[in-house]
């Protein structure tokens, strides 16, 4: 089982929660059931996130391991200048 | 480790990066041969001009074009009617490129002709009947958050009840009675980052400064006004040739808003004269394409200056409120901050941004950062070097600079104190690994800078600042020429000199001379996706694709070494430029040369090339400390920046000219936006300063020498240790001149621009308050 916390708007759409424990050996994974177990973040999901794990954030790499030892953190989607 | 990064252990000795090679375009640039965005012609071309609003918000009633199409020499005018929205595409993106029942800027794109010269464009744009009807207009932020403000968007955001915002009790402290409004509200969207409990740690706090800031909005000020050349043929292939900082953005964003196919738009970029995160969307692009498409002949687009400040995307101006509560040692014991953005007249302010940044320089076990995205009747804004983090930090680097000050502890020395280092939980969530703050402060505090004493009416200023640095999608080609030099074809845009440190990393991987390897910014039909040359994110990304590209080439090239000398391809490994038998079992041939090798690829098989493309990820983020001197002239209030140091972590620095020219131009980018850069709207809500007479960026003799040290704390992501250094230097100026100035006049300036007259008035009131 991962933890996985939410920050920014996310927070927002998830009703005030931060913290949801899902299934998932990858982001994608990670990100479906998350969507599956709180439809309300469905959109931004879809949208884009940025995801840190372990404290590198990952835009994109939607296969990257996940594992129930690693810090997870979902992101507004961010881009710079 | 990153999912794809099979790197090997990070590379610590060096022959060709750290160098400082010239730069391969510098002749081009100097000597005025270099092609920008409006050097590009077409036979035939048209000259494209656009038409727009004269009023900050209009409903548009009707727009007529008959007489302008009528005139000799017009070739097309369109409308938003010419460009329909497509399935899928960005609703605000078009609805930006051309108003669509509503003006929502002073600028906003109405119309547009293409004409067979510019006197004609111009009568032709002068002959469109435009009959608005002006609403009521709002560009400040705090002003568009209240409920009796002109709501831009009916509809599109929730109504929010105006008592219940931080901004009410924190900020404004003007509550209005009116909590709900029918039409909704122009507050796009809240977040909220943070941990801990920030009220239990402000009671164990010994000293709790708070204070409200605001800052206006400036431009990226590039020198090169955004500039295409369009071509639709008949057969709808259309080719566009543009000064932007993403080619492949631009091809994606134009074919959607279009409905084109992808694979019928190539783009080619220019060289580009500054960039700075304003030309990472688009403009007049899919303007010019459309006119094309409807004139069946090239169209040249090109921005005037008034143009680029009325109509691209200038930053957010903020509203800002933070609170920091210390221990008597310095300990920061909880941190909050209220920030409030205004993005123009859509949504998508960079608060969120903002507030990750605000605090992300400190380790704070109570912190809380409320965002506000707002909109107003201002041109969209759009991305500018480190996207809203110089305004947080601005506020919160202030607040701390007042408590070092109420504290008696040194500038830098509270700053050691609470200071993020690797296992620091951030601000913003996740937990840093690696990262070189703590050098940038030791780095500062024994640089010479900071022992110069100071005289009479100077003072030093103090700031640190982050930007989180990004990385992305990446794809790269390097081919060996039949002589042994190399053609290496990127896909990012040099916005900051990549194309030299490309060519030494690729020089570095390959033992061979930096002369031998040429690096081309390719176009789109020639590449693979890459991203924008954005978020300090091009030598990291593309660097680490060269890198794998070359030793892709590498494998190939020891292949080659093999079946010529008859080993396996195990056999042969690469040293100093040539393929060598591996060991004493491989046999004992003579190394080929990589000139050899090229000189035979014809016959042993053909031509020799490397790919690598990759999403990139593991971009280290950057920290970085500024100190700064200045003088205050008390009779006039005018300032002089006496010295200025930059110091910042580039985990290694491959071309460390072009590191200090990143650390030098944020600086000199940030003094401005202390100094005078702002823009000035009128009653009527139109821009009063749109030129470079009226806007003020800094010119050489505004500024010193910008000194620079680079620490370099390698980033694990990078097979070097490279992280990004475009951003971070514009965190900490507007912070570090401010409290450079409190410290030389005895009061906290808190509002930028501090333009000679609002210092003298802050001067004048410290002498009344005296009397």
């Amino acid at each position: 089982m991962l933890k996985v916390k939410l920050g920014g708007t996310l927070v927002n759409k998830a009703g005030g929660r931060t913290e949801f424990e899902v299934e998932g050996a990858n982001i994608m994974q990670m990100l479906r059931n998350l969507g599956r177990t709180c439809p309300e973040l469905e959109p931004m999901l879809k949208k884009g996130v940025s995801v840190a794990v372990d404290g590198q954030i990952y835009r994109d790499a939607m296969l990257q391991p996940l594992g129930p030892e690693n810090e997870i953190i979902l992101l507004p989607r961010m881009a710079g200048g | 480790m990153p999912l794809d990064a099979n790197t090997p252990d990070l590379r610590t000795e060096f022959k060709s990066v750290g160098t400082r090679p010239n730069r391969p375009d510098g002749v081009d640039k100097v000597t005025g041969r270099a092609r920008f965005g409006a050097d590009f012609s077409a036979p035939g071309q048209l000259v494209g001009l656009v038409l727009r609003s004269p009023h900050a918000h209009a409903r548009i009633k009707s727009i007529d074009t008959s007489a302008a199409e009528a005139l000799p020499g017009v070739k097309a005018v369109i409308t938003y009617k010419d460009i329909p929205e497509q399935e899928g595409c960005d609703k605000d993106v078009l609805v930006n490129i051309m108003a669509r029942g509503t003006a929502l800027y002073d600028g906003h794109a109405v119309a547009a002709v293409a004409a067979t010269d510019a006197a004609v464009a111009r009568k032709a744009l002068k002959l469109i009947k435009v009959d608005y009807k002006v609403l009521k207009h709002v560009t400040d932020v705090d002003e568009a958050m209240k409920p009796s403000a002109p709501v831009l968007h009916p509809g599109r955001f929730e109504p929010v009840d105006y008592n219940s915002l931080e901004t009410a009790s924190h900020v404004s402290g003007k509550q209005e009675t009116k909590t709900k409004t029918r039409e909704g509200s122009n507050i796009a969207g809240r977040y909220v980052f943070g941990h801990g409990d920030v009220d239990k740690g402000f009671k164990q706090a010994d000293i709790i400064v708070e204070h409200e800031f605001k800052t206006e909005a400036t431009h990226q000020g590039y020198i090169e006004p955004h500039a295409c050349v369009a071509s639709v043929s008949s057969d709808g292939m259309a080719e566009l040739w543009v000064c932007t900082q993403g080619p492949f953005m631009v091809r994606d964003v134009c074919a959607s808003l279009l409905g084109m196919d992808v694979s019928r738009l190539r783009v080619t970029p220019s060289e580009i004269g500054g960039g700075f995160g304003g030309k990472t969307t688009v403009f007049i692009e899919p303007v010019a394409l459309a006119l094309s498409r409807k004139a069946g002949k090239p169209v040249k687009v090109v921005m005037s200056r008034s143009e680029v400040f009325r109509c691209t995307g200038p930053t957010s101006s903020a509203s800002m409120w933070v609170k920091i509560g210390a221990k008597k040692d310095g300990t920061f014991v909880a941190a909050d901050a209220v920030l409030k953005y205004q993005g123009g007249a859509f949504p998508g302010s960079p608060v969120e941004m903002g507030a990750m940044c605000a605090f992300a320089c400190y380790d704070l076990r109570n912190v809380r950062i409320v965002g506000y995205d707002v909109v107003t009747n201002r041109p969209k804004q759009a991305a500018y070097r480190a996207p809203g983090a110089p305004m947080s930090a601005f506020a919160v680097e202030g607040v701390i600079g007042e408590i070092a000050d109420k504290l008696g502890i040194d500038a830098i020395d509270i700053r050691l104190k609470n200071a993020a280092k690797e296992g620091t939980v951030s601000s913003y969530g996740p937990t840093f690994g690696p990262v070189g703050l703590v050098e940038t402060l030791e780095a500062a505090k024994a640089h010479k800078n900071y022992k110069v004493k100071l005289g009479k009416n100077q003072g030093r200023g103090v700031a640190s600042g982050f930007w989180f640095n990004f990385a992305g999608n990446t794809c790269v080609s390097i081919n060996l020429n039949v002589d042994g030099t190399l053609a290496l074809a990127l896909g990012t845009v040099d916005i900051g000199g990549s194309r030299a440190s490309m060519c030494l990393m690729a020089a570095e991987e390959l033992g061979i001379a930096y002369d031998d390897v040429r690096a081309i910014i390719a176009d789109t039909s020639s590449l693979g996706y890459n991203d924008i040359s954005e978020g300090s994110r091009v030598t990291f990304s593309s660097g680490l694709a060269t890198i794998k590209a070359v030793r892709d080439l590498k494998k190939r090239m020891c292949g080659r070494a093999a079946k010529i000398w008859g080993i396996p391809e195990d056999a042969v490994k690469w040293e100093n430029g040539a393929a060598h038998p591996a060991g004493a079992n491989a046999g004992g041939f003579d190394p080929l040369s990589i000139k050899e090798i090229a000189a035979q690829a014809s016959a042993t098989g053909g031509p020799l090339a490397g790919h690598y493309e990759i999403n990139a990820e593991g971009a280290g983020p950057s920290f970085a400390t500024h100190v700064c001197d200045v003088e205050v002239d008390p009779e006039t209030g005018a300032m002089k920046v006496l010295r200025y140091l930059v110091v910042q972590d580039a985990g290694k620095a491959i071309h460390p000219s072009y590191v200090e020219g990143q650390y030098q131009g944020g600086a000199v980018q940030g003094i401005g936006w202390v100094l005078n850069e702002e823009y000035f709207y009128g009653k009527d809500g139109t821009l009063q300063n749109a030129g470079f007479l009226d806007y003020r960026i800094p010119v050489c003799s505004d500024v010193p020498m910008i000194d620079t040290v680079i620490v370099e704390v390698p980033n694990p992501g990078h097979p070097y240790g490279v992280r990004g250094v475009g951003e971070t230097s514009i965190v900490p100026p507007l912070a570090c001149v401010a409290n450079a100035v409190s410290s030389a006049i005895g009061v906290r300036a808190r509002t930028l621009p501090m333009s000679p007259p609002k210092v003298l008035a802050a001067i004048e009131g410290v002498a009344a308050s005296k009397a």
